[in-house]
């Protein structure tokens, strides 16, 4: 089966205040449509590992393949590009442009993009609104809705370039746990139903436990990286 | 093709969005560009009108012959007593004539230079203006009228009369404004002027001028070329003085010097005789020169200022930009387009704000005794000044964006993500 990422060897020192070997010949690939989950405790190398995997962290060792393509090496701006049309991501803080409005904060990685008209942006941006369950706060400034509505907004721009692959570090850990449950379903969804790729670091066990793999970390290597049987079978 | 349209509107809502810090940062370069236009019109316009208050009256090559003593004396020349040395106690000017030999092949010799722009043959007498018993003490210049109308802007200075009436009515005379006031004289009157050489001729008075220099308003008149050879008894060759008027001033020095010296005649050149005006004028520019530009430097540390405060401020969103996708290179021209449109909108009113301004100072009553003519203060609304003054606007304004741009162009999105 093919890795839509994949990672060999990757290896991470941090050289401020002193030589520190962060990540360890870390080896794995990600398949077309699983829902994985990357666990560990803090300090363990696991937002490390998700920035080299993002491409945004360029400062590594080792390979890093994007379907297939190698990516390590590729200039800054090419970089950019990619992340732009493969890659969406949601972080633990909401990060939206808190001047825009929540169409606009949506509507912005696909206008970069550039391949569509700014009509069809933003007939898409509507419908992923829509698919999150937030059409109704599309035109209010970004800073004026809740924090639950904020994590959805940017899962919505996540989406809007139809990435290959979700990537996300700790989505549900800024949410109290009703919210963090709407999270965790609208992503089940996405990897069911689109059959999207994702990858979500967190320290929230509940969450992870229905994902279906989780890779564990500590000290900079990975402990497991086994599928956990019977949440769902392979296609 | 690059997509300017949507780093466009991001920079359109980050400018909107702080519209006090924007506007402040555009009021400065307003205020520096208008400043600049407000004093580069004024300062050029005054020092033009000085100018024109010496320099263009005077001409720029003057030829005249000059009573002094020979430089040789006859003891010099002889052979057998040159290696002594000689002393001559009390040398005297020799008495020679004050016309200029062979003055009308002179000027027509001249006319053909193309370096010259034209030229006024004059005659300079002196005389008496008789007043009952009073004898007023006064230099009668005879003229070519229409040349010196268009060589020295002689029309200027004429607060009553034209300087046509001097060709049109025989035996006119154009007197100074001093003259006519000590004499109490006008217009129609007439004036008795009697030569150093006895004759006593009646004048009419054609027109009053005013130069605004007293010692000349107090005994100068002027009189046609012709009038003035008959005063004198003179034919009609006799000419005192040429003036010349040339194409660039800058060649005056040198043909001075080579017409000095090929028609043994005294010649003056105007930088010579006016050269504290130059520097005048020099130092004006310069001081405002200097003035403007520190002005539209203190609004370049301005913008620079809150661009730097704004990246600051706007860390997490360069952050988001550059992780969904957004290059350095975009980040840069976001903060370097908010320069831009502050320095050209901050400029355009600027050049606005300046030329309303000169509009006003041109319209502001200014009078002056030395120049009759004008009313206002004299304002140049040369437009070099105001493209000058974008292209200024715009450079600094990118400069003192870029830096700060530049910065954000370096900002590593994975530190400010995890910084949190």
């Amino acid at each position: 089966m093919e890795y839509i990422l994949e990672a060999k060897k990757v290896n991470k020192y941090f050289r401020n205040p002193v030589l520190f070997h962060v990540l360890k010949d870390i080896s794995f690939g990600i398949r077309p449509g699983e829902f994985t989950s990357i666990m560990g405790k803090s300090g363990c190398g696991k937002s490390t590992l998700l920035y080299i995997l993002s491409t945004m962290d360029t400062d590594y060792e080792g390979e890093l393949l994007l379907n297939n393509t190698k990516v390590t090496g590729r200039p800054r701006a090419e970089l950019a590009y990619i992340r732009n049309q493969q890659i969406g991501f949601v972080f633990q803080f909401h990060y939206l442009l808190p001047e825009f409005s929540v169409l606009d904060n949506v509507m912005l990685p696909a206008r970069k993009l550039g391949t569509k008209s700014y009509k069809q942006i933003k007939m898409d941006a509507m419908e992923k609104l829509d698919l999150l369950g937030i059409k109704d706060q599309a035109h209010k400034k970004a800073s004026m809705i809740s924090g639950g509505q904020k994590q959805r907004v940017s899962i919505a721009r996540a989406l809007i370039n139809n990435p290959k692959i979700i990537m996300g570090d700790e989505p549900t850990g800024n949410l109290d746990s009703k919210n963090a449950e709407n999270v965790f379903n609208i992503f089940k969804d996405l990897s069911v139903e689109k059959n999207l790729s994702l990858l979500i670091v967190t320290h929230d066990m509940d969450f992870a436990k229905k994902t279906d793999r989780i890779i564990e970390m500590a000290d900079g290597e990975i402990l497991h990286s086994n599928a956990l049987a019977g949440v769902r079978s392979e296609e | 093709m690059y997509k300017f349209k949507v780093i466009f509107d991001i920079t359109r809502t980050h400018l909107s969005s702080r519209i006090k810090q924007t506007g402040t940062a555009t009021l400065g370069v307003t205020f520096g560009i208008g400043t600049y236009i407000i004093m580069m019109s004024f300062m050029t316009g005054l020092n033009g009108m000085l100018d024109d208050l010496i320099l263009n009256r005077t001409p720029h090559i003057h030829l005249y012959n000059e009573i002094k003593p020979s430089e040789k004396q006859p003891v010099d020349l002889h052979q057998k007593i040159q290696q002594s040395l000689n002393v001559v106690h009390s040398v005297k000017p020799k008495k020679s004539q004050l016309r200029i030999h062979n003055a009308l092949p002179l000027i027509s010799h001249l006319k053909d230079d193309p370096r010259v722009k034209g030229i006024s043959p004059q005659i300079v007498a002196k005389v008496f203006y008789l007043a009952g018993s009073n004898e007023l003490n006064g230099v009668i210049n005879g003229i070519h009228p229409l040349e010196e109308v268009r060589l020295f802007n002689f029309d200027n200075y004429i607060i009553e009369g034209r300087p046509e009436d001097l060709i049109k009515t025989r035996n006119g005379i154009l007197i100074g404004a001093g003259i006519a006031d000590k004499m109490s004289l006008s217009t129609g009157d007439r004036i008795q002027v009697s030569t150093t050489t006895g004759g006593i001729f009646p004048l009419k008075i054609v027109g009053i001028f005013q130069s605004g220099l007293g010692d000349i308003d107090n005994i100068q008149s002027y009189v046609n070329l012709k009038t003035a050879q008959q005063l004198l008894g003179e034919g009609n060759s006799y000419i005192t003085d040429i003036n010349i008027k040339l194409w660039d001033m800058e060649n005056a020095f040198e043909m001075s010097e080579a017409i000095g010296r090929q028609f043994n005649l005294t010649a003056i050149d105007a930088k010579t005789a006016n050269a504290q005006f130059e520097t005048g004028t020099s130092i004006r520019n310069l001081i405002s020169y200097s003035v403007s530009i520190t002005l539209l430097i203190v609004a370049g540390f301005g913008i620079y200022n809150i661009l730097n405060m704004l990246i600051y401020e706007k860390m997490n969103d360069i952050a988001i930009l550059k992780a969904t996708g957004f290059s350095g290179f975009d980040v840069k021209m976001i903060f370097i387009s908010q320069a831009v449109i502050i320095g050209l909108v901050g400029g355009i009113l600027g050049l606005l704000i300046g030329y309303v301004v000169s509009v006003l100072i041109s319209q502001a009553p200014f009078e002056t005794e030395a120049l009759p003519t004008i009313t206002t203060y004299p304002v140049n609304f040369d437009p070099n000044f105001y493209i000058t003054g974008i292209i200024f606007a715009m450079v600094s304004t990118f400069l003192a964006g870029y830096l700060p741009a530049r910065k954000a162009q370096k900002i590593d999105p994975v530190e400010i993500i995890r910084g949190q």
